[in-house]
């Protein structure tokens, strides 16, 4: 990935001790002073924490305390807050149809969007890679999505899809006249099953040239020698993809599925703007569950449930991957992270 | 003799011949795909220019005909976009300013001082960066109420105007930067603070600037936060002003289009002549920012 870090930093970080210890101590005050805190330190270091450390407790670290807590409460900011104990959980987790298909819809866009992301951009890449002409310009084209306000772009894609006077069904129809063929638009975003595959298309849109950057980045870091070597052994354009690129590129991977997952599971806006959550409740999310329930119902105590269900949910998915990594992921000796 | 010519020609031609055509055919590709990628701003561009009749004709077309320029008076008439861009502007300076002011502050005690409780305190500040903001969200809600801050600027920059990625990332940077620099300094007499100012933030200027536009791109995009605590135009951000906008005007597809062009087109000016380090910045949000 293209650290914006220099290389020297990410190295020496990691080693603050042994760069501390091994560093030559001409003088005795030399060292008790780099080892021992400084008293003349103490105050002025907590000066120059204090903007930050007060913002950080006020609207970090407390409120993470506090959204636990109200979780454990029915509260609709009008009435005083009564405590239910467990029932805002398990509400949801063994009553509320709704959540289910919250579930159902986030696990749905998980699985879709994280793969297909990953291959656009890791085919992008290597197209790119290959020294061709005009990097710049389709690296500026197949980027600019990332920059757009997502809203700009759910509100063009809601008329993109437009079954009557969109200009992509325009085009299936236009398609289906010409061949002959039986095929029909569907109506994306008032069709249960099509509004799904409309948000993925929408989020593909914008995020494949993310992807892409950071994979990219990657596959210049690949040394010249093992391709060339591969070549030597006989090894197909395809094999050398497989077993040189692939294997080589795997930490990039690794990375961008916890990456791209913790997005897919906080997919709010694209659903807000482009389906406002539905049809029939079939691109409602989880974060726009928490909105719905915060803002919308005015139930505190069950948005904040629902929040920690994600958080929890998210914690344990990228345990799983970093567990599972191991597996598949490698990793050249000495190399970055 | 005749027989060992050809031997060494065929294969360095025949490859040669694959090469490019594969060359074709991957141009071919990418600028198909490149066609995909700018279709939807093409669609924007074109429906903002149609009058009504036009856009619900069909086949559709990209190509407006008579081009209505005055779509965008009247967006323009309909919602205060310049009063969104107002908004948007100073809510993204602000919160880039403050953010990057309180983080490097921090960032460098974290980096540069001995002080007691640094490690413990700088865990808990990276146990927080695993959190999502969605579980903070509900009481950084009801603080804000409760302060009486609900829709104004401050409930769109004081929450925003800390981050824990962004000291974070510029510890890691200032740790890099070589401890002699900043002990020449003080033993010339140079307060802390000094050597914040003059030594280490001068030295930073790479990581300052992809941290600039990281901040400035998520503060002027942020759409949750701003859409949960603004409720007049007074305080909306082009992207909540835009979700009104739709809100009012649900099925007048060309002053819609017209308000994504506008609220899109600065980021996109800005983007294309500073295409490196736009991408330097956002690929920032790999490294664990939102």
């Amino acid at each position: 990935m293209p650290s914006p870090l220099p290389p020297s930093v990410s190295r020496l970080d990691f080693l603050p001790h042994v760069t501390a210890q091994t560093a030559p101590a001409p003088q005795h005050i030399t060292v008790s002073r780099w080892r021992r805190y400084r008293p003349d330190q103490q105050w002025e270091a907590y000066l120059f924490l204090l903007p930050s450390f007060i913002g950080f407790l006020i609207f970090v670290a407390i409120p993470v305390v506090a959204s636990l807590a109200l979780s454990f409460y029915d509260w609709n900011l009008l009435s005083p807050p009564e405590f239910v104990g467990f029932e805002n959980y398990s509400q949801l987790l063994t009553k509320d149809r709704v959540f289910r298909k919250v579930l159902f819809n986030t696990f749905y866009f998980i699985v879709t969007i994280v793969p297909l992301q990953l291959a656009f951009g890791l085919l992008l890449a290597v197209a790119l890679n290959q020294g061709l002409r005009g990097l710049e310009i389709y690296r500026l084209i197949y980027f600019m999505p990332v920059v757009t306000t997502i809203v700009a772009a759910a509100l063009v894609f809601q008329w993109f899809f437009n079954r009557d006077f969109g200009i992509l069904a325009a085009a299936i129809w236009e398609f289906g006249a010409t061949t002959g063929l039986p095929i029909q638009p569907p109506d994306w975003l008032n069709d249960p099953d099509w509004a799904k595959p409309a948000v993925v298309i929408l989020t593909l849109w914008k995020n494949s040239g993310f992807t892409m950057v950071i994979y990219l980045a990657a596959l210049q870091g690949v040394p010249a020698e093992l391709y060339d070597a591969a070549k030597v052994d006989g090894a197909s354009s395809w094999q050398r993809f497989r077993f040189v690129t692939f294997p080589m590129v795997s930490p990039t991977t690794f990375f961008l599925m916890v990456i791209q997952m913790i997005g897919a599971f906080q997919l709010f806006s694209e659903a807000f703007v482009m389906t406002q959550g539905g049809p029939a409740q079939a691109t409602l999310t989880i974060v726009y569950y928490i909105y719905q329930m915060a803002f919308e119902f005015q139930r505190m105590g069950r948005g904040a449930a629902v929040a920690w269900v994600l958080f929890i949910f998210i914690f344990i998915f990228t345990l799983v991957q970093t567990r599972l990594q191991r597996r598949w992921v490698h990793y050249e000796t000495g190399g970055e992270s | 003799m005749t027989t060992t010519t050809p031997a060494t020609i065929r294969p360095e031609t025949a490859p040669g011949a694959t090469f490019k055509t594969g060359r074709l055919a991957l141009h071919a590709a990418l600028i198909l795909g490149s066609v995909a990628m700018l279709l939807p701003f093409a669609w924007m561009l074109a429906t903002s220019l149609k009058s009504p009749p036009q856009i619900f004709t069909y086949p559709p077309s990209l190509v407006p005909d008579p081009v209505v320029w005055r779509n965008y008076l009247d967006t323009v008439q309909a919602m205060p976009f310049g009063r969104f861009y107002l908004n948007s502007l100073f809510v993204a300076v602000s919160v880039t300013t403050l953010q990057i002011l309180t983080s490097s502050l921090a960032a460098f005690a974290f980096a540069r001082l001995r002080f007691r409780g640094r490690e413990v305190l700088f865990l808990v500040y990276l146990a927080t960066l695993m959190i999502p903001f969605h579980v903070t969200m509900i009481p950084n809600f009801i603080l804000i109420r409760f302060l009486r801050w609900f829709d104004t600027f401050y409930a769109l920059i004081v929450p925003t105007a800390f981050s824990v990625f962004a000291v974070f990332l510029l510890r890691q940077y200032f740790r890099g930067i070589p401890a002699e620099l900043d002990e020449a300094a003080r033993m010339d007499g140079a307060s802390s603070f000094r050597i914040w100012g003059q030594v280490i933030m001068p030295l930073s200027g790479p990581v300052l600037a992809a941290l600039t536009i990281f901040v400035f791109l998520g503060s002027w995009n942020d759409f949750l936060w701003p859409l949960v605590v603004s409720n007049s135009n007074a305080t909306r951000t082009i992207p909540v002003g835009l979700a009104t906008f739709r809100g009012q005007y649900n099925t007048d597809w060309h002053l819609l289009m017209a308000g994504s062009v506008i609220a899109l087109l600065p980021v996109l000016l800005v983007y294309v002549f500073a295409q490196k380090r736009f991408v330097e910045g956002i690929t920032l949000s790999g490294m664990g920012g939102r």
